[in-house]
């Protein structure tokens, strides 16, 4: 018995001639929110095509709830969220809900889903009339039919307001609260940094970072941005701690984060000819650009 | 079973929003009545009632107009929802491709009978109201209606398969016009050419009926000819019917379906959302 509901060995995908996922190996329990980031054409999409069973695979292996993917328990399994999600403009979303539910072979409770993602007016609307986050919101809809036990969700944030994507996280969080392992592939590197359990980072197919945050941070030793703003003379106080002058009156030191405080202390010791120190610790960006790069070396 | 079932069922919704199913009605009640009232007149001088000579038109229409109807529905099916990005989604649910194959085909099917029948129909019974009609002539207007729904289940296949087989929802139209011309005008064209060359020889009278049977467009027109000596007399296409054995056009139409659908499911089970 494993306790990864979807595992991903070895995964290799051609699209023509070229490899567009190289080797690619990827485990998500259940409970666990695993935010899979890159950029535009790293195969992210891919990826979860593949775990879809919607595409043929070159080398590897997929299992989805110890199926097959593209079998039908594995579909039963799956919830799915495509990027930028689409329907037919003259169904209702009631209409397209209860379709939904009728392939999957559940009885649903369609308006209460449809309340939940705050679509509750537009029940009966058709879907040619809604805007970009409603149907984004009723892609959301069906992730929620059915219980997954895998979600897989693409860019789910895309064309959503700030107040949308805060219940976005909350239904995400809802999801896995109940067991569900879920995938969120992104390029919002600061959304995803706070609301996921580990992070794995995908670039031109390979896949170059799998871990926590902390993990990854640590790993990539990226160095903590301390910045420095001088009462009168930043000349002076650069020619005292070190660092580099980054305008007239600022001075930027790196250091890694164990050195953070025995800096803070240096600095504090000048007294008066420092005004202000902003302290910014290694983003998410910063990190996803490392592995990124370093990939490409 | 159910999910086919589920999927008909939306898309004949679809196709009830989008006035698909009333214009495809109000076409074939339009085209039928016209050609029942333009064709009334030889009836006097053939001795047949006036539904025989008005089934004979139909016929003729229905073999250009049938599978141009069903083309036009079916181009879609598969490129329209790649295009749109909707099948990914679709088909990540538990249905088979096959099975969302099927409940397409049997809404538009459904859309496709429901236009041949009022059409058809509202045109006989004018024509048997105006003109009489006997028992042999409503038999050959029920045939004509059977039959010119299995041709349009023809081409809701080939539809599905030039939509699965094409880049885009564009392409599927263009393609899916090609097919029409192909298989209703420029068939039939060749062959004339070919009895021409030929000049009465064995491809003559040997081959060409059997070439011509296998065209479900041509099977259609013989298998109503054939079965009726009316709308023989009427559209003087007897010599090939009686060159061929009664079953051949039959055959034929009712191979068309299956092979057009077993087609469309091989190519749709390529399509990569």
């Amino acid at each position: 018995m494993t306790d990864n509901i979807l595992k991903i060995e070895g995964l290799c995908k051609d699209r023509g001639k070229t490899r567009v996922l190289h080797d690619v190996s990827l485990t998500v329990s259940p409970g666990e929110r695993v935010a899979l980031l890159g950029h535009n054409g790293a195969g992210k999409s891919t990826l979860i095509k593949a775990v879809l069973g919607l595409i043929p695979i070159e080398g590897g292996s997929i299992s989805v709830a110890s199926h097959r993917p593209g079998k039908g328990a594995a579909r039963s399994a799956t919830a799915f969220l495509p990027e930028a999600v689409s329907f037919h403009p003259a169904l209702t979303g009631r209409e397209q809900l209860s379709l939904f539910a009728r392939l999957s072979g559940e009885r649903a409770d369609v308006p209460g889903l449809l309340e939940r993602v705050g679509l509750a007016d537009a029940l009966d609307r058709r879907i040619g009339t809604y805007s970009k986050g409603m149907r984004q919101r009723l892609g959301l809809a069906q992730v929620l039919l059915g219980h997954p036990k895998v979600a897989l969700l693409d860019e789910p944030t895309s064309g959503l307001d700030p107040i949308s994507r805060q219940d976005l996280y909350a239904i995400i969080d809802e999801l896995a609260a109940g067991g569900c392992a879920v995938l969120i592939a992104s390029h919002a590197l600061t959304e995803v940094e706070a609301r996921t359990d580990r992070i794995a980072i995908m670039s031109k197919g390979h896949l170059v970072a799998n871990d926590t945050l902390t993990g990854l941070s640590a790993k990539a030793g990226l160095k903590t941005r301390l910045r420095v703003r001088a009462a009168q003379d930043a000349d002076a106080i650069a020619a005292q701690i070190g660092g580099s002058r980054i305008n007239g009156a600022s001075v930027e030191i790196l250091c890694t984060p164990d050195q953070k405080m025995i800096e803070l202390r240096r600095i504090a010791a000048m007294g008066d000819a420092v005004a202000d120190v902003d302290i910014t610790p290694p983003r998410l960006e910063d990190l996803y650009r490392h592995y990124a790069r370093e990939e490409l070396k | 079973m159910i999910r086919f079932l589920a999927i008909a069922r939306a898309e004949m919704r679809i196709l009830q929003r989008n006035r698909w199913l009333l214009m495809a009605t109000v076409i074939m009640v339009l085209f039928a009545l016209a050609l029942t009232f333009a064709g009334s007149a030889p009836t006097g001088s053939l001795g047949v009632d006036m539904l025989t000579v008005s089934v004979a038109s139909m016929t003729t229409l229905s073999v250009y107009l049938a599978p141009l109807l069903a083309l036009m529905i079916s181009f879609d099916a598969v490129a329209g929802e790649t295009d749109r990005g909707s099948l990914g989604l679709l088909l990540s649910y538990p249905a088979g491709r096959g099975e969302v194959l099927l409940g397409k085909f049997a809404a538009h099917l459904a859309a496709l009978a429901f236009a041949m029948l009022i059409g058809f129909g509202s045109a006989g019974a004018v024509a048997a109201w105006f003109g009489g009609a006997g028992a042999e002539s409503l038999i050959a207007l029920g045939r004509l209606i059977a039959t010119s729904i299995i041709l349009g289940a023809v081409f809701l296949t080939l539809g599905y398969l030039v939509s699965s087989l094409a880049s885009s929802a564009t392409a599927a139209a263009g393609m899916s016009a090609g097919l029409w011309l192909i298989f209703v005008v420029l068939y039939d064209l060749g062959l004339l050419g070919a009895v021409v060359v030929d000049e009465g020889g064995v491809f003559t009278r040997q081959i060409f009926p059997w070439v011509m049977v296998a065209n479900p467009a041509d099977a259609f027109r013989l298998w109503n000819v054939a079965a009726s000596d009316g709308v023989a007399l009427t559209s003087g296409m007897t010599g090939v019917a009686q060159a061929l054995p009664a079953w051949a056009a039959p055959l034929s139409l009712l191979l068309w379906p299956f092979l057009g659908f077993a087609a469309a499911r091989a190519a749709f089970r390529r399509v990569e959302p």
